[in-house]
């Protein structure tokens, strides 16, 4: 008796989880909720308060090649129902990532996925490079959205508005590196599933989406910005139609796997996601707010599966009743 | 640093639009520094959307008491939570002041062993919440305190008995004089400095708005008094990870969150 109810339970475990698992390019993810750069730092920041062993991924804050110290604060500001900032990519530079964040990020159990930025061409291809060197990475993801930085190689505001240079830098990154590469878009574009097809095309593994949305917010008091960087980029629940417009676009445009964000709170909106096309989904504002979000949101798609006795999260992906 | 759920003791209104909450926080006694704070989720909206930062007021065997004043949504919220009611608190974050090392180094009699300070606090508005907390372990400490309150108006004076009671000499001034000094709790300050030998001059501990901290460091710095301030900036996570509290130090941008929210006034490049 004791055996069997033993080797049950041990089952039903497997096949619930089973149920969860899904792939992003080489990547095994055991289920689909995954923390957003940025917000969740390089895991050492919040490990007293979730249990990272637990999600699917996590994406690091984005790193650049060297040291850049961030805009002026103030950085962040509260509108309803969403959060501006600019905080800029303050990040210390890919040496003190290595030998800084790299020794906590080893110890994790679950798939890394390193967030890169550059000004130049030359920059993303030293970062993919050095990082392709470190065995706990295990993907990258590429920036090509940040609102709060320029690129040399684009006249646009940002690298994911310009087609041209989109293809180009994955192209050069697609051949520095077999670790699975996933391209970060911005929904400040004119039609992104264009440019989402130009990333595929040039050999990224997977699409992520969205980036903030450029946004700024002016005091009357001081006739002032509220932004020390005047313009940032808002996150949080005031996205999230905004963002799923943009995930269904983009997943009826290509084949590879979309990874859907902003303004993911609890699993309700996850799900969402997922029925607009995403294969996972990124937890990010959430993570300032209810630190737990990302293991609540995986404890509720499990049992929305288990209710409407789905068998795996794959079968749910894109399936939107139109 | 955790996340709990934390339940109201009680929320009692002490003056004009200024209240004092108390939550039940078993075991977190000798864990919170003065200084240190809370940043407490006030309802289960997206109205507000953020956590709000609180500085540890009182620190109790039952709980953490926190006194607020209302001047927006969250802070009105949080005004109409009754006994028994749930916050979702995380904490406690940041640094606290560091008042051990403070009195150590202004003992001259070089023996090593913490000899007695007169320290000067310097409150304004809603920064007089940590600073008693901060009194009270200072005068358990055996130091002497020097409490300067400064408030809008007599109404929004609070704590004046409290630092009383725990034997401080307390200064008040209120922008419209209706009580003690008229005018900013910076010129009454610099006046005291500039007209008594009186002791206020081993250590400055400050917590207000950035105009007054900022007035407060150019003091210390005249009248070579070590002073640490207690800074605001926005917070959102307010655990060192979304990187948005950034303030400017000698030492380039750091957190107020996490490497604050208490600085050297001498590191801080002010805006
Ligand atoms: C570390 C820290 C400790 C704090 N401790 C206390 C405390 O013990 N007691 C207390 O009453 N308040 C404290 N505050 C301030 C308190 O967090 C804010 O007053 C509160 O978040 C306001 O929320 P609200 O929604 O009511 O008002 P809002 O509508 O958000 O703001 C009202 C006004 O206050 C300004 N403001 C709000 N938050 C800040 C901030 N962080 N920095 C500068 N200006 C701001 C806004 O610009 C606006 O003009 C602390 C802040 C920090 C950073
Ligand atoms: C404070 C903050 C910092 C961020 N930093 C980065 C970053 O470094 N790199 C990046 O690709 N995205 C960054 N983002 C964007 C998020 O990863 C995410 O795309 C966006 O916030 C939308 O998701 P959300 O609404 O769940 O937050 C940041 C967002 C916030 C709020
Ligand atoms: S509030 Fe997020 S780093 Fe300080």
């Amino acid at each position: 008796m004791e055996m069997k109810k033993g080797h049950m339970t041990h089952d039903t475990r497997t096949r619930d989880n089973a149920a969860l698992e899904v792939s992003i390019g080489k990547l095994r993810l055991k289920n689909p909720v995954i923390l957003a750069s940025g917000t969740a730092g390089f895991g050492k920041e919040i490990k007293d308060l979730i249990d990272i062993n637990k999600l699917g991924a996590i994406v690091t804050k984005t790193i650049t090649l060297n040291k850049r110290e961030g805009n002026p604060p103030p950085r962040i500001v509260e509108t309803p129902s969403g959060l501006l900032n600019s905080i800029g990519l303050d990040n210390d530079g890919l040496k003190d990532f290595c030998f800084k964040k790299v020794p906590h990020l080893e110890r994790l159990k679950i798939p890394v996925i390193v967030s890169i930025a550059g000004d130049s061409t030359e920059e993303f291809l030293k970062l993919t490079r050095e990082l392709s060197k470190i065995k706990c990475v295990k993907a990258l993801e590429i920036n090509l959205s940040c609102p709060n930085v320029i690129h040399k190689g684009t006249k646009c505001r940002f690298l994911a508005q310009d087609k041209i240079a989109v293809r180009k830098i994955i192209k050069k990154i697609r051949k520095t590196t077999s670790l699975t590469l996933i391209a970060k878009l911005s929904p400040n574009v004119t039609d992104i599933g264009a440019i989402a097809k130009e990333a595929q095309k040039a050999g990224s593994d997977a699409i992520s989406l969205i980036n903030t949305y450029p946004g700024m917010l002016v005091d009357t008091d001081t006739m002032k910005p509220k932004l020390g960087n005047i313009t940032g980029g808002l996150s949080g629940p005031a996205i999230k139609p905004l963002a799923l417009k943009c995930v269904w676009d983009v997943y009826n445009t290509v084949k590879i796997p979309v990874i859907g964000m902003g303004g993911i709170m609890d699993w309700r909106d996850a799900i969402e996601f997922i029925l607009s096309g995403a294969s996972a989904v990124q937890v990010g504002t959430a993570n300032f707010i209810n630190p737990r979000a990302p293991l609540e949101i995986i404890k509720g798609i499990k049992e929305y599966l288990g209710k409407r006795k789905i068998k795996s999260i794959k079968s749910l992906v894109g399936k939107l009743r139109t | 640093m955790k996340q709990f759920k934390a339940k109201v003791i009680s929320n009692k209104k002490i003056a004009k639009d200024h209240y004092i909450l108390s939550f039940k926080a078993a075991g977190l006694r000798k864990k919170v520094k003065p200084g240190q704070f809370f940043n407490v989720k006030v309802n289960n909206s997206y109205k507000p959307l953020l956590r709000k930062p609180f500085g540890a007021h009182k620190i109790t065997r039952k709980g953490i008491e926190i006194l607020y004043k209302v001047v927006g949504e969250a802070t009105e919220i949080l005004s109409t939570k009754k006994k028994g009611d749930v916050l979702d608190v995380l904490g406690p974050l940041g640094n606290g002041f560091d008042f051990k090392s403070t009195a150590h180094s202004s003992a001259k009699t070089g023996t090593g062993s913490p000899q007695p300070v007169v320290a000067t606090l310097v409150a304004g508005g809603h920064g007089v919440a940590p600073l008693a907390a901060l009194g009270k372990e200072l005068s358990d400490a055996g130091h002497k305190l020097s409490v300067f309150i400064g408030a809008r108006s007599k109404k929004e004076v609070v704590c004046e008995k409290d630092f009383r009671k725990i034997g401080a000499k307390v200064f008040v001034a209120t922008e419209d004089g209706s009580k003690g000094y008229k005018g900013l709790v910076t010129n009454l300050l610099k006046n005291k400095l500039r007209h008594t030998t009186y002791d206020i001059r081993d250590t400055i501990y400050a917590c207000g708005p950035n105009p007054m901290l900022k007035e407060v460091a150019k003091l210390a710095k005249r009248y070579k008094i070590p002073c640490q301030v207690s800074l605001e900036e926005y917070i959102a996570c307010g655990t060192g990870t979304c990187l948005g509290c950034a303030v400017k130090t000698r030492s380039g941008y750091r957190l107020v969150c996490k490497d604050g929210p208490v600085f050297d006034a001498k590191e801080i490049i002010w805006r």
